[in-house]
């Protein structure tokens, strides 16, 4: 049985974009002295929203030496509690807003509205809430009686979830007293040029927040920036490492949170109907565009047909579209090169030998999409099983006992995220014990909230994002030398 | 001419309405120079008992709020006491003949300290909780869960101050309260209340009883559904003794008299510490 759906779209009224933004420096926009721009376009129309700057080395210069004098003559200075204030304001400002950057988000990401809705723009507005808090209560993190700042943080996000991965950046470095320089990614710098105009709102003294907009290279010239005493990055593994190297020899403080290729492992105990909505919110939540998205499903080998007949049908029943209509539940790719990406590593598959399956949906003409799709017959050899695709693919693989589930589950040079259904509680902490992830959700997938920290093992990256952990990503935690 | 200004009723603030006392009974305040204010409510121990009832069934929804939701709503009392910063001011002047810029300071620090619990809401458990790594294969954790209705004495000295620093730790943990503000000087816990009306709190969360604490105070300590006593605010040493003594009759948990308090400076995690329970649940571990 299928369902007709009447087209639910968003608004987008609420939304106000202007045709060109320049960069955010020192309280203020202002035109980029590399006088470069670049195209922001909706990957689910290819309609251009707007031209960003592209900020050069002066323009970076610039915006550091505005995060340095905003740290050295006001936020340092700063009672813990002035500072919580700034940020508790942000936080409502952003509930108050929230409907716009919602709209704003899924315009420039592809992601649905459903989600930007409900999960993106409701985490940002907590994340500043929850690190308000701690800006006056650093002595009771477990960091020393007057855990220290660390002075200009340099830092880059990606285009997954701009404006939360915003959040996780500026709040805690906000909160612990740092300054902030952050460069969204190129395709999506829209809610971060929002943001920009809501530090205004809150009077944030200049200087304390800083958007540079611009590409890889802008990134690249921002974290090697010699006046930065901390560098935080979320992106792709690759980066990552140029950014380590970058980074090494110097007294500045990183934190990685990198690729991910988590497990998603279902018992043959398992709430079927449950782990099917798991796996689904797993890997084609965001397009599947989650670095601890669970894209390798662990079946145990009893149940396997059953789990793989149940999400086919669940699958069918998915709605791809335009992203900003509410019932859409798969969105755009964000990018022309990522779907280039996903179409490569997908080809692999085939070519390896694993057997790819698609519901029949239809794609719209114009725009990037890619129709949720799923590998059987995928063995850990393959690429679909080794790397991050980044995408609405999942690879099936299965296992007979427990022991074998974590061999398979931990056998990837990635950590972040691994996902248990069963429903033996003894058996879900006997197998978080074993595997080599910073997350484990059991029976739920995808959990995410301000008070626990985030992050990954080995090559998903270090430092944690979240929680009494995260500040310590932001503070002079070491012993001094 | 001037304008003939509209005199308020102060009642009592009991499951979030403002009834008269049940008994009838009011009393009058005067200012500091002893010049006539307000009738002020009087609490009868039937007052106490209706709040304990309201206290209880507000417990049940506030207890189990989620932390970053009891979070915002403390947010929002600050957010509405600042509206009403210059009204405390001048009652705090009126009352405690205090200085403009001393009564100031402490409506300041008062609107702060909200905002300072509100930050706690979502991170007590994370300071006075934790897990523990027993010898065996078993995962265990010990979290802090609130005692339950607690009734509360705030100081007499520090209207606002006091009074807040008494409520906002025993409700950023979950808990409600029956509060007595100090009798000499109640107007603010008046306006308090109507602050507490306005802001998204639960009714019956924060129930205030105007009166005298020697008098209605021996049937909360006996009363048992009510599970803790913030005896903060008690002067004499002896009522206080007696109060702990009837507080045995249902092991209540009881916060000791603090006169002389230095309230303005910053609070540490104790009095959050005094209304909650460890809860230590235990799990096995294995295939």
């Amino acid at each position: 049985m299928t369902f007709e759906y009447a087209p639910a779209p968003e608004s987008r009224s609420v939304v106000d974009i202007d045709s060109s933004y320049g960069l955010f420096i020192n309280g203020e926009f202002v035109e980029p002295a590399s006088n470069t721009f670049l195209k922001t376009i909706n990957p689910a129309t290819e309609e251009v929203l707007s031209e960003v700057a592209e900020a050069g080395k002066a323009d970076v210069d610039a915006a550091v030496q505005a995060a340095r004098k905003a740290y050295n003559k006001t936020w340092s200075k700063m009672a813990g509690k002035d500072r919580a204030k700034y940020i508790f304001r942000i936080a409502r400002l952003i509930q108050e807003r929230s409907r716009e950057l919602a709209v704003l988000e899924t315009l420039d990401n592809g992601k649905p509205i459903r989600e930007s809705r409900d999960v993106d723009i409701p985490l940002v507005a907590a994340h500043f809430f929850y690190h308000a808090g701690w800006a006056d209560k650093l002595e009771f993190a477990g960091y020393g009686p007057d855990p220290k700042s660390l002075g200009v943080a340099a830092q880059v996000i990606p285009w997954n979830f701009p404006l939360l991965m915003l959040a996780w950046k500026i709040a805690p470095a906000l909160a612990c007293g740092n300054t902030v320089v952050l460069k969204p990614a190129e395709t999506t710098p829209l809610t971060a040029l929002a943001f920009a105009d809501i530090c205004q709102q809150a009077d944030l003294p200049p200087g304390v927040v800083n958007i540079i907009t611009g590409a890889g290279e802008t990134g690249r010239m921002l974290v090697e920036h010699p006046d930065v005493n901390k560098v935080a990055f979320t992106g792709s593994t690759e980066v990552g490492k140029a950014i380590q190297r970058a980074v090494a020899g110097t007294d500045k403080k990183l934190t990685l949170e990198l690729g991910g290729k988590a497990a998603n492992i279902v018992f043959d105990d398992a709430p079927v109907d449950q782990a099917i909505e798991g796996i689904v919110n797993g890997i084609y939540f965001n397009q599947g565009h989650v670095c601890c998205a669970g894209s390798r499903l662990l079946l145990q080998e009893s149940i396997a047909e059953e789990v793989i007949d149940a999400l086919k049908r669940r699958l069918g029943t998915l709605r791809l579209g335009d992203p900003l209509d509410k019932n859409t539940d798969i969105g755009a790719i964000n990018s022309r090169m990522q779907l280039n990406k996903i179409e490569e590593l997908t080809k692999s598959g085939e070519d390896e030998g694993a057997e790819r399956w698609s519901p029949n949906c239809p794609i719209p003409d114009k725009g990037f999409w890619f129709p949720p799709t799923v590998f059987t017959n995928v063995t850990q050899a393959h690429r679909i099983a080794r790397e991050e695709i980044f995408g609405p693919v999942l690879s099936v693989l299965t296992f007979r006992t427990p022991e074998e589930a974590v061999e398979k589950a931990n056998n990837t040079p990635f950590g972040l995220s691994t996902g248990i259904w069963t429903d033996k509680g003894s058996r879900i902490l006997w197998m978080a014990n074993k595997v080599r992830s910073g997350i484990v959700w059991a029976n739920t997938f995808n959990r995410f909230d301000p008070t626990s920290p985030f992050g990954g093992y080995k090559e998903s990256g270090f430092g944690r994002e979240g929680g009494v952990q995260g500040l310590g990503a932001y503070l002079h935690v070491e012993d001094p030398s | 001419m001037s304008r003939v200004d509209v005199r308020k009723t102060h009642k009592l603030f009991i499951g979030g309405a403002f009834p008269r006392s049940e008994s009838g009974r009011t009393y009058e305040v005067n200012d500091a120079k002893g010049e006539f204010i307000a009738n002020v409510a009087q609490a009868s121990r039937k007052d106490a008992r209706d709040a304990v009832l309201a206290g209880r069934a507000a417990f049940a929804k506030w207890s189990t709020a989620t932390a970053y939701n009891r979070g915002q709503v403390l947010y929002r009392i600050a957010e509405v006491m600042e509206g009403r910063r210059d009204q405390f001011i001048a009652e705090i002047e009126q009352g405690e003949g205090l200085s403009t810029k001393k009564a100031a300071a402490a409506v300041d620090a008062a609107i702060d300290r909200w905002v300072w619990y509100a930050g706690w809401a979502d991170k007590y458990a994370q300071a006075i909780g934790n897990t523990n790594p027993v010898a065996g294969p078993f995962f265990n954790f010990s979290t802090p869960e609130p005692t339950g209705v607690v009734a509360a004495v705030a100081p007499q000295d520090h209207s606002i101050l006091g009074l807040v620093s008494v409520i906002a730790p025993i409700i950023t943990t979950g808990n409600a309260v029956i509060v007595m503000p100090s009798p000499s000087a109640p107007i603010p816990a008046i306006t308090l209340a109507e602050c507490l009306a306005t802001s998204d709190v639960p009714g019956g969360v924060v129930n205030i009883l105007t009166g005298a604490p020697a008098e209605v105070m021996p049937w909360l300590a006996e009363h048992a559904d009510v599970n803790a006593l913030d005896l903060t605010g008690i002067v004499d040493e002896s009522v206080a003794a007696e109060l702990e003594r009837q507080a045995a009759g249902t092991v209540k948990r009881v916060q000791a008299p603090r006169s002389g308090a230095d309230w303005m400076s910053p609070p540490s995690l104790d009095r959050m510490r005094s209304f909650v329970e460890t809860k230590t649940v235990w799990l096995p571990v294995g295939i």
